[in-house]
């Protein structure tokens, strides 16, 4: 049970850094990430019960976190749609040498 | 009997405050003359009457031991002990009576000389600053301290040489003679080295009582001492392999080459020989050099002067040729003769110069008005001057006849001392050398006779080639010019009566001067040591000379032989024709190779000068702006190179940010899992 719930996490983590690396519309990105974090989250609880009870305790962190990351997150994205009438990140290279 | 020398100090530092005052002159109001025409000669006055007054005390007071005056420590450091001092004996005195006296009279006829020139503060600053570290040279007690006065003499000389700094070549020339100079000073500084080293003193007193217990004769120490010593001398004053410079000097105004590069500053290496006569005494090869190079030089330079134009040019080789005469005299071991030369010389050259001076000086004016561009130092524009500076040309020939050796004139009395005691000390090793040396001596007095000669027919006698316009304008300089130069005249007369030898007292008609051998007698307790090592390790001198004849003999031949050249060169060159510069061709054959002082500055060129400037030019473009820069230069490109490599990876995608923050990840996960 315990070895189907990690491997289902890493399935989706390696799913989310996939999508980060190759994608790049700025909102698959975020959903992207989201989808890792919620894969870390898998693997907390599925730890938790042969760890402790801390594991638990984590995953409210990272939804807090991932909450907060949702909210700033959107926020640039809307902005930036506004600014460049697009979200592709290609367009986005101005922080270069 | 001791006695306590009369402000020794004031004598040096008289003209030290004449420089500085005279340099604040020049500085705040360089147009104004009369601080300068006071102060300028006025201090050199001043230091003349303490030094006759000091001569007189030491005269009375029959003075053994050298008196050493110290006034401060100036350089202890550890076994090193050198302190500001200043040694009086017979020597010193002499020479700063000969630097002093004659430095007045030059600076009095500057006045005259020098008066139009809009530089007349800053030359006299010069002028005594000069004479300031001439007289730290010859009353030094110390070997640096004499290093001091040696490279502040050589700093004035380049100076004054190129006094008219706007003019490229004259800068140029005192350019050269700082350089030349510089090759000699480098043997001076070794020479010292080695003294500190062996006798851990370079105190006169020190070293010359050490240097015969500690050397050994002819030893290589001494030797190589004595040899680093004589390249100083032969840089200073003007022997070959480095007298290049003193012809080139003479772009400096007439009153300077008077002073510096004929009657003083060159004559610094024959005193630092006789000075330093205990250790070259004990050296039987840097006797040999030493006479031997003054030997080759005085002929050599005598040559050159046969076929020079530039009046100034024929006394600069004369003066080389005198020099060498000097170094001949100091050399063999005549250290008195060498010095009574010194004297004489300064009296008859200084003559000399300052009569050319009065001969410039008039036909630039003429020529000035008459707005020709003819060289006013040219003898063949001149000619016929003798009823236009009838004084000057009075003056002149009491030089020339002086110079040419011709009794009773001073030249005659040292010159022949010097070559009667070459040919006398021709005994055990020297007997060889010193044979052929008196010869070269003999054929150089000759040819002496035989340019002077020419110097006076061309500018005095004869038709006049100044052209009739210019003629109108030649005048006779004023006395404040004239009156100097008549009391070099004088000089140049009675000058050499202070030592005539015995034999020559004996002859009819010569004998007529009295006997006296007051330089002999005066220096003896000087020189003494070195006459003693001599006499011990060489023998008696000789008799006769190499080819038979006594000193009388050869006296009276030497007189006989420069009349006759006089005579002879006198009716040869009125007899050639002579055209002004411009109309006139360059002369051909050997008349070419004499002309073109056989094409030593040439060879010199192409020997050093040009291998040289490609060495410099090689380390400039090789290792300074190939290696060096190359290296700094390179260190530049490759951090920039670095940066941009690394300014690649910023791609600005965050794409690959992520990319490189999971490659990241992995690594560190796998490290960890290792």
């Amino acid at each position: 049970m315990l070895m189907n719930s990690l491997i289902l996490a890493a399935i989706l983590f390696s799913l989310g850094v996939a999508g980060v690396v190759m994608r790049r519309n700025a909102i698959i990105l975020f959903m992207c990430i989201e989808l890792m974090l919620n894969a870390a989250n898998l693997a907390f609880i599925a730890l938790s019960r042969a760890v402790g009870i801390e594991g638990q305790v984590f995953v409210f962190f990272v939804m807090t976190v991932a909450a907060a990351e949702a909210a700033v997150g959107l926020a640039i994205i809307i902005s930036v749609f506004r600014l460049a009438e697009t979200v592709d990140t290609k367009h986005f290279n101005l922080l270069r040498w | 009997m001791h006695f306590e020398p009369t402000l020794l100090w004031a004598i040096v530092l008289l003209p030290l405050a004449g420089f500085l005052v005279n340099g604040a002159a020049a500085l705040a109001a360089p147009g104004r003359k009369t601080i300068p025409t006071v102060v300028g000669p006025g201090v050199i006055g001043l230091a003349f009457l303490l030094a006759l007054v000091n001569f007189f005390q030491m005269l009375g007071a029959d003075l053994h031991a050298p008196i050493v005056e110290r006034y401060y420590s100036w350089m202890p450091v550890g076994e090193l002990q050198i302190d500001a001092a200043l040694q009086l004996d017979q020597l010193s005195m002499l020479m700063a009576l000969v630097v002093t006296g004659v430095s007045f009279l030059i600076h009095v006829y500057s006045i005259g000389y020098m008066g139009a020139d809009p530089g007349y503060a800053r030359y006299f600053s010069y002028l005594n600053l000069f004479v300031f570290f001439m007289l730290v040279l010859v009353l030094a007690a110390n070997f640096p301290l004499m290093f001091v006065g040696w490279e502040g003499v050589g700093l004035c000389s380049y100076l004054l040489i190129g006094f008219w700094l706007r003019d490229r070549e004259k800068a140029d020339a005192g350019k050269k003679a700082f350089i030349v100079n510089r090759i000699g000073d480098v043997g001076f500084l070794i020479a010292m080295f080695l003294l500190f080293a062996n006798l851990g003193t370079l105190d006169f007193e020190g070293v010359f009582a050490a240097a015969p217990n500690a050397f050994s004769f002819g030893g290589p120490v001494v030797t190589a001492i004595a040899l680093f010593f004589f390249l100083g001398a032969t840089g200073k004053s003007a022997q070959i392999p480095l007298y290049i410079w003193l012809p080139d000097a003479m772009a400096g105004p007439t009153p300077v080459s008077a002073l510096i590069h004929a009657a003083t500053m060159v004559t610094a290496g024959v005193y630092l020989v006789a000075r330093a006569s205990v250790l070259f005494a004990m050296a039987p090869v840097a006797i040999i050099v030493v006479a031997g190079i003054g030997a080759l030089t005085a002929l050599f330079a005598a040559t050159i002067g046969l076929a020079q134009y530039d009046i100034k040019r024929v006394l600069a080789y004369s003066t080389v040729s005198q020099l060498g005469y000097m170094f001949v005299g100091v050399g063999v071991g005549a250290y008195a003769a060498g010095i009574f030369h010194l004297m004489t010389h300064a009296f008859f050259k200084a003559l000399l110069f300052l009569g050319s001076g009065a001969v410039i000086h008039a036909m630039h004016e003429a020529l000035h008005h008459t707005h020709s561009d003819w060289d006013a130092q040219d003898m063949r524009n001149m000619g016929g001057l003798r009823h236009h500076l009838k004084y000057t040309w009075i003056f002149m020939w009491i030089g020339t006849l002086a110079i040419a050796g011709v009794w009773p004139f001073a030249g005659f009395f040292s010159k022949d001392e010097i070559i009667w005691q070459t040919a006398a000390r021709a005994v055990g090793p020297f007997q060889g050398w010193f044979t052929v040396f008196w010869v070269m001596a003999l054929i150089a007095a000759l040819l002496t006779a035989f340019y002077m000669t020419r110097l006076m027919i061309l500018t005095f006698h004869g038709e006049n080639r100044t052209g009739a316009d210019a003629a109108k304008h030649l005048h006779e300089v004023s006395p404040v010019m004239w009156v100097p130069v008549a009391v070099l005249a004088l000089l140049s007369i009675v000058g050499g009566w202070v030592n005539v030898p015995e034999a020559i007292a004996r002859i009819p008609v010569l004998g007529w001067i009295p006997h006296a051998e007051w330089i002999h007698d005066w220096l003896h307790p000087v020189v003494g040591p070195a006459d003693e090592i001599l006499a011990a390790n060489v023998g008696p001198l000789a008799e006769a000379a190499p080819f038979g004849g006594g000193e009388a003999a050869w006296a009276i031949y030497s007189f006989a032989i420069a009349t006759a050249v006089i005579v002879i060169a006198a009716s040869l060159v009125l007899r050639w024709q002579y055209r002004p510069a411009v109309e006139s061709v360059a002369p051909t054959g050997f008349k070419r190779v004499l002309y073109r002082k056989w094409y030593v500055d040439e060879i010199y060129d192409a020997l050093v000068v040009r291998p040289l400037l490609a060495l410099s030019r090689w380390a400039w473009k090789v290792i300074d702006q190939g290696i060096i820069d190359g290296a700094v230069n390179g260190a530049g490109y490759a951090t920039r190179g670095l940066g941009w490599v690394g300014s690649r990876l910023q791609t600005g995608q965050v794409n690959t940010y992520a990319f490189a923050v999971v490659i990241g990840a992995l690594l560190l996960i796998g490290l960890a899992a290792l």
